[in-house]
């Protein structure tokens, strides 16, 4: 490597402190990979273009169909109803689970065996059969005549029981995910908050809330992404106006389902993906403090932040890696 | 200090006054009984084994635990509870939490807010608890830091300080209610020994300006220098006290002359 002029150091004597020089390591083998996998997936496209069952110029034309964008929306406000319902419901289960009284706790534990231990499709079928179940919706007091009655399919059409069945069938997991997230904030946050003289909710929503965030936000933002998908099922009830009923239903007529559901994807991932992107400045955000693995600006001591990660299960969902809780600041003699 | 106004005989009361104080967990008595008086503006040195009950004491004046039996008060007010008719009343948590507004707690494991820089923390109780204006608390905030020698440090998050410093920042965050009582459970005992000067000389600083302190440590030349008085608990009671230069040099007790050798 050194050129005969070069000055090397003599031998046994290298100089420690000079930067280490060395060739790196190869790995051919990756850049091998890497071609063959281009390869086919250049194939793949190449040869999808010119197939004529998926008959792109459909594509194109329903893409931006008055009734597929419509249907688009009406996902979205599925979506986004039920899962608002749901984070609300669920951090009320969560709170009720973790409750002394075992009369609230147990009726959690209830809500939760019965939500999470039948099918979705199931429950979204048996909204839409409620107005057999119960032909009236009656307020006032048991055996007597109530005092406000109304027909059940007059007062729920199939959007809101689209709606409540998936807002309650999600409530189930958000209550699991609030919990946990809950249960990992360290004892010692609690007693600090309340020996400073705060009150419950004080340290609920200041101190134990914004530092579960941190556990609650990247599961959650599975759910959401979840929840997009979940809502195709809603033709269960039968509610079809949204994206992928709509597009089987324009498939039905014209006999061509190809296009229609690759656009029905191509509208699935434009959401997911804009979701995914939200989730991320969001786990920046709750992570403040805490998760930045940036060098120790202290200067008492060199330690970096943080090491290592625990994986968090999510109710069934995919793993998701995060984070320690940091429930020791600072302890022990690591800086 | 605002001195109550006499009226006749009437003297004030002892800061802390603990009679007979029992605490159970379950079966297990930590606490067998404890009886003992901190006057305004003494120096109190809790020392003793592990599990003689020490940290639970001070959690109980702070009503963070519920004690089993006897009576605990904090300048004449009983903790915890009302006593109406001979007849005692369990507090409503808001009632409870007004008293712990005016006794400050610093815990071991510091227990600063991580999402907070150190300024948040310290301006977190005045704001939310007793609602002052948010720039008169910051100044105030300030001021505190720049006391235990961090006003440079205001905008770091926890994370970032070294265990001195958080616990420093701990201190100057109980100090901010403006406490009558200050309770230290082990202060000094989570930190890597050279850190250990820096927060005790934040302490002798609060101890020399008249504040009431009630230290869980095992710093005898803390207590021996600072302290007004020394207690040595072994097993859920009070074994030996007095003052620090006594106890220290003399313990009349075989169970204290044990513990000291092997600390001393």
């Amino acid at each position: 490597m050194n050129g005969p002029a070069a000055v090397t150091p003599p031998l046994g004597e290298p100089d420690a402190s000079a930067p280490i020089k060395a060739i790196r390591l190869r790995h051919p083998w990756r850049m091998v990979f890497a071609v063959v996998l281009v390869a086919i997936f250049v194939f793949f496209v190449i040869d999808a273009a010119f197939r004529p069952a998926y008959d792109w110029p459909s594509v194109g034309k329903y893409l931006f169909d008055r009734r597929i964008s419509m249907a688009a929306l009406v996902t979205i406000e599925l979506t986004v109803f039920s899962m608002v319902i749901a984070i609300i419901l669920g951090v009320i289960l969560a709170v009720m689970r973790l409750s002394p009284n075992p009369v609230v706790k147990s009726v959690a534990w209830f809500y939760l065996w019965i939500f999470r231990g039948t099918p979705v499709y199931v429950q979204l079928t048996i909204w839409g059969l409620i107005s057999l179940i119960y032909t009236s919706i009656d307020i006032g007091l048991p055996f007597m005549t109530p005092w406000v009655s109304f027909s059940t399919n007059a007062a729920l059409n199939t959007f809101t029981l689209a709606v409540v069945g998936l807002a309650l069938n999600e409530a189930a997991y958000m209550a699991e995910i609030v919990r946990a997230g809950l249960l990992s904030v360290d004892k010692g946050q609690e007693e600090a908050s309340i020996a400073l003289g705060m009150s419950w909710s004080q340290t609920m929503t200041r101190v134990i809330l914004p530092q579960s965030m941190r556990v609650i936000i990247p599961p959650t933002g599975n759910e959401v992404i979840s929840m997009l998908k979940t809502t195709s099922l809603v033709t269960a009830v039968p509610f079809s106006l949204e994206l992928f009923t709509r597009s089987r239903d324009i498939s039905a007529e014209t006999f061509n389902p190809i296009p229609l559901l690759i656009v029905a994807s191509i509208w699935y991932l434009f959401f997911t993906s804009i979701l995914m992107v939200g989730q991320y400045f969001l786990e920046k955000r709750f992570s403040r403090g805490v998760g930045d693995r940036q060098a120790n600006k202290s200067d008492a001591g060199g330690g970096a932040g943080l090491t290592g990660a625990v994986p968090i299960v999510g109710a069934g969902q995919p793993t998701v890696v995060l984070p320690p809780t940091h429930d020791q600041p600072g302890t022990g003699g690591t800086r | 200090m605002s001195g109550t106004l006499a009226t006749g005989a009437s003297v004030e009361p002892p800061m802390v006054l603990a009679e007979q104080v029992t605490k159970s967990f379950g079966a297990h008595e930590v606490l067998k009984g404890i009886t003992l008086e901190v006057k305004r503006g003494e120096v109190m040195c809790l020392v003793g084994p592990s599990g003689s009950g020490k940290s639970t004491f001070l959690r109980c004046i702070n009503h963070l635990e519920v004690l089993s039996a006897g009576r605990l008060s904090v300048d004449g007010e009983l903790i915890g509870y009302r006593e109406a008719n001979g007849k005692l009343y369990e507090m409503a948590p808001k009632e409870a939490a007004k008293q712990r507004r005016d006794i400050g707690m610093v815990f071991q494991r510091f227990n600063l807010f991580p999402h907070m820089t150190a300024l948040q923390n310290v301006m977190e109780a005045p704001l939310r608890v007793k609602g002052l204006p948010k720039a008169k608390v910051e100044s105030t905030a300030r001021d505190l830091l720049a006391r235990v020698g961090l006003a440079d440090r205001a905008d770091y998050y926890p994370a970032h300080l070294s265990g001195g410093q958080q616990q420093r920042v701990a201190i100057a965050r109980a100090l901010a209610m403006e406490p009558k009582l200050m309770l230290f459970d082990e202060p000094t005992s989570a930190l890597d020994p050279e850190l250990v000067g820096e927060v005790l000389d934040v302490m002798k600083g609060l101890a020399s300006e008249g504040m009431t302190m009630i230290v869980v440590t095992h710093e005898m030349g803390f207590a021996r220098e600072v302290a007004d008085s020394l207690v040595f608990m072994d097993a859920g009671v009070v074994v030996e006290s007095g003052l620090p230069s006594e106890v220290l040099a003399n313990p009349r007790h075989a169970r204290t002359q044990a513990f000291l050798s092997k600390v001393l």
